[in-house]
C-alpha cells in the first residue's frame, strides 16, 4: 500500500486555561486559525483538534496517582503523541506554566513527543512574565526532544487591546502570524501522523537470554 | 484452572477505626490467610517480596515453608520474587529447598520490583532492571537445569564448578511465571523459555494487557513451545463482596478511598469501570471474572488480591469464605468446561515432570535427526561419517540441560 499523500496533517492545540471563557483558549484558537489558514494557503489539508486540559483535569490527577489514563485522557494523549504539530498554551502562574499544564505532559511517555514541532504560547496579566516562555516552557519541550519553534507568543492582558502597528513595533496579531507561519512550514513536511509505532518493538540488541545466557 | 490469592503484605492503618496492626500481627495474619485459602478450596497462595516499609514479607521462603507444613494441597507461589536484586544463586537454593519441604507444591513468579531505592540498597541500579532480569534468570535456569555450572556474567562474581543444592525435586525446577505490567522484553523472555506470563492487570485498563498477552502468546508459538493458545497465562484480580452489592460498596469505600496506590485518586465507581476491581455481589464477581476469559483467551491461573488497604483479618477471612464457597466453584466449572482439550490446565509439579520429559524426548529425537542428516550428508559426499558438527543444531533449542559441564 502506498502512503496516501493527501491524508490531512494533524494539528493539535492544547490549552491549559482554567476559566470559561479563557484568554489562554482564545490565544490557542487564534494561533490554530492562523496555522490552519497558512497551511491551506500552501494547499495542505489539515485536521485540527482542540484540547482543553480543564476537561480532563481530574483524569490527569488520577493518572498521576494510579499510573494509567482514563479513556478520555488517553484520547488526548494519543492525539498529541501522533500529531504533526502542537500548539501548547498555558497561563503563567507563579512565574511558570500552570501545574495542570505540567502534569499533562508529565503523564505522557517521555519519548512520545520526539521530533514534534511545537509552538509555545502563554498568557499573563502583564508583559513582565513573558520570559517564562523561554526559561520554563522551552526547556520542558527540549527535554522531550520536541522541535520547539523559534517564535513563541506571549499575550499580556493589554495585548488584546492593541491594533495595527502604528508605532512600528510588532503587535500580537503580527507575532501570531509569524509563529503560525513557522509552525505551518514544519507541519507541512512532518510525517509523524502517518508513522506506525510498534509498542512491542524490541531493541535490536535485546536477547531474551542476555549476552551471557547460553554459555 | 487454578484459583488463588496473592498478597503484597502491606501494613496499613484500618481507616474505619484508625488502628494499625503490628508487624507481628500482620505476619501472623498473612499465615492465617494462607491456611484459610486451602480450607476454602483455593489452589494457590502467592506471597510478595518487599524490602521497604510498609510491607513485611522480606523473607518469603520462611513464611511459605511454614505454610507448607500447615497445608496439604495448597500450591505455594510468589508475587513476585525479585529477580533483579536477589542473587540468582540464593533464589535457586531457597526455592529448590522449598520444593523439597513442600513436596513439589511450589512455583514462582519473577518480577523486577519498582521501588527505586531497593536497587541501590542491594548494590544494583534500577536503570539496569531489564538486563538484570534477563541475566539473573538465565543463570537461575542453568543452576536448576545443570548439575555443575561454570558461569561468567556482568552482574555477579563468576562461578566455577558450582552445584546449587539441593537439586530441584525429581530433577524438575519449579514452574516459573514472569510478571510484568508493561515490558515486552519480559513477555519475550517468558515466551523464549516456554514459561508462564502473569499480567497483574488490577491497576490498569484491559486494552493494554490484551496487547501484551497477545504478544506473549504469539512469541510462545514462535519459539516452538506450542500454539499461541497453549501458552501459560495468569491474571490478577481484586474483589470485595457482600450478599447485596450496595452493602459491598458501602463497606469497601473507606478502604478504597484511603488505599495505598489509588486512594484519594479516582472514585470507586471510575476505578471499577476502568480496572478489573469488582465490588459487589458474588454473582457480579463471577460475571466480571468470566469476562477475563473473553478478553484474554483461556488462561491457567486467576489470583485475587483480598487482604490489602487495612482490611481487618476477620473481614478478609469472611471474604475468603465467600470466594471459596460462592464464587470459585462456579468459575472453575465454567472455565474448565469452556477450555478446549489441547489447552493446558494450570501447571503443577507433576505436569512439569511430564512436560520436561516430553521436552527431553523431543530434544533426543531432534539430535538423532540431526545426527542422521549429518551422517547421510557425509556418506553422500564421501567424507568420514561422524566428523560433522551436528550437535550444533541442538544448541538453538536448548537453554541449559543440553550444555552440561562447560569444557575448558
Amino acid at each position: 500500500m502506498t502512503e496516501n499523500t493527501s491524508s490531512p496533517k494533524k494539528l493539535v492545540a492544547v490549552s491549559a486555561g482554567l476559566s470559561q471563557p479563557s484568554s489562554t483558549r482564545l490565544l490557542a484558537d487564534r494561533l490554530a486559525e492562523a496555522t490552519v489558514a497558512d497551511l491551506r494557503d500552501r494547499g495542505i489539508d489539515v485536521e485540527l483538534t482542540m484540547i482543553d486540559l480543564r476537561d480532563v483535569a481530574n483524569d490527569i490527577t488520577s493518572n498521576l496517582m494510579t499510573g494509567f489514563a482514563s479513556s478520555k485522557l488517553q484520547g488526548a494523549i494519543d492525539a498529541v503523541s501522533n500529531a504533526d504539530g502542537l500548539i501548547a498554551t498555558t497561563p503563567i502562574f507563579t512565574a511558570s506554566y500552570s501545574g495542570l499544564f505540567k502534569s499533562f505532559f508529565d503523564v505522557i511517555d517521555n519519548t512520545a513527543l520526539t521530533g514534534l514541532p511545537v509552538l509555545i504560547a502563554a498568557t499573563g496579566g502583564t508583559p513582565r512574565h513573558s520570559l517564562a516562555l523561554d526559561h520554563a516552557m522551552r526547556p520542558l519541550f527540549s527535554y522531550l526532544r520536541a522541535s520547539v519553534l523559534p517564535t513563541s507568543v506571549f499575550a499580556a492582558t493589554e495585548d488584546w487591546g492593541h491594533g495595527a502597528a502604528d508605532d512600528g513595533f510588532p503587535t500580537l496579531p503580527d507575532r501570531i502570524r509569524r509563529a503560525a507561519g513557522e509552525l505551518a512550514a514544519a507541519v507541512a513536511v512532518s510525517k509523524r501522523s502517518t508513522e506506525v509505532k510498534d509498542p512491542f518493538a524490541l531493541d535490536s540488541s535485546f536477547s531474551p537470554i542476555g549476552a551471557y545466557g547460553a554459555q | 484452572m487454578q484459583f488463588g490469592i496473592f498478597t503484597v503484605g502491606d501494613v496499613t492503618t484500618d481507616p474505619t477505626n484508625n488502628t494499625t496492626p503490628t508487624e507481628n500481627e500482620r505476619i501472623k495474619a498473612i499465615l492465617t490467610i494462607a491456611q484459610k485459602a486451602e480450607e476454602v478450596g483455593l489452589d494457590v497462595f502467592a506471597l510478595g517480596e518487599h524490602h521497604n516499609e510498609p510491607f513485611v514479607p522480606s523473607s518469603p521462603t520462611t513464611m511459605l515453608g511454614y505454610v507448607a507444613a500447615k497445608t496439604e494441597n495448597l500450591l505455594l507461589s510468589t508475587a513476585t520474587t525479585l529477580i533483579t536484586t536477589n542473587d540468582p544463586v540464593k533464589i535457586a537454593e531457597d526455592y529448590a529447598m522449598l520444593q523439597h519441604v513442600a513436596d513439589g507444591r511450589v512455583d514462582m513468579m519473577m518480577g523486577r520490583g519498582n521501588t527505586g531505592p531497593v536497587y541501590p540498597w542491594f548494590g544494583k541500579d534500577i536503570r539496569q532492571g531489564i538486563p538484570l532480569a534477563i541475566e539473573n534468570y538465565a543463570l537461575l535456569r542453568r543452576l536448576w537445569d545443570e548439575d555443575v555450572v561454570d558461569w561468567e556474567g556482568t552482574f555477579r562474581t563468576p562461578l566455577q564448578g558450582f552445584t546449587s543444592t539441593p537439586r530441584p525435586l525429581d530433577g524438575v525446577a519449579p514452574f516459573v511465571w514472569h510478571g510484568s505490567i508493561r515490558s515486552p522484553e519480559i513477555a519475550e523472555q517468558a515466551a523464549y523459555y516456554g514459561d508462564g506470563f502473569f499480567a497483574n492487570h488490577i491497576f490498569w485498563p484491559k486494552e493494554h494487557f490484551q496487547r501484551l498477552i497477545a504478544y506473549y502468546r504469539q512469541r510462545f508459538e514462535h519459539y516452538g513451545h506450542g500454539q499461541a493458545d497453549q501458552a501459560y497465562v495468569g491474571l490478577g484480580g481484586q474483589v470485595f463482596m457482600a450478599k447485596n452489592s450496595q452493602d459491598a460498596v458501602n463497606q469497601f469505600r473507606p478502604y478504597f478511598d484511603n488505599a495505598p496506590v489509588y486512594g484519594h485518586g479516582p472514585s470507586l465507581e471510575d476505578f471499577t469501570e476502568q480496572t478489573p476491581l469488582t465490588v459487589g455481589s458474588p454473582q457480579q464477581v463471577i460475571d466480571r471474572t468470566l469476562t477475563f476469559r473473553d478478553t484474554f483467551g483461556d488462561y491457567q491461573r486467576q489470583l485475587f488480591l483480598m487482604d490489602h488497604a487495612g482490611l481487618p483479618l476477620k473481614t478478609v477471612l469472611e471474604q475468603l469464605d465467600m470466594l471459596g464457597e460462592l464464587v470459585v466453584p462456579t468459575l472453575r466449572k465454567e472455565m474448565d468446561a469452556k477450555r478446549p482439550a489441547h489447552v493446558p490446565d494450570g501447571p503443577t509439579h507433576q505436569s512439569q515432570i511430564e512436560r520436561m520429559a516430553a521436552r527431553a524426548a523431543a530434544r533426543e529425537v531432534a539430535e538423532a535427526d540431526a545426527q542422521s542428516v549429518v551422517a547421510a550428508e557425509a556418506a553422500r559426499s564421501g567424507a568420514l561419517a561422524g566428523a560433522g558438527a551436528g550437535a550444533g543444531t541442538a544448541r538453538s533449542a536448548g537453554t541449559g540441560a543440553a550444555f552440561g559441564i562447560k569444557g575448558a
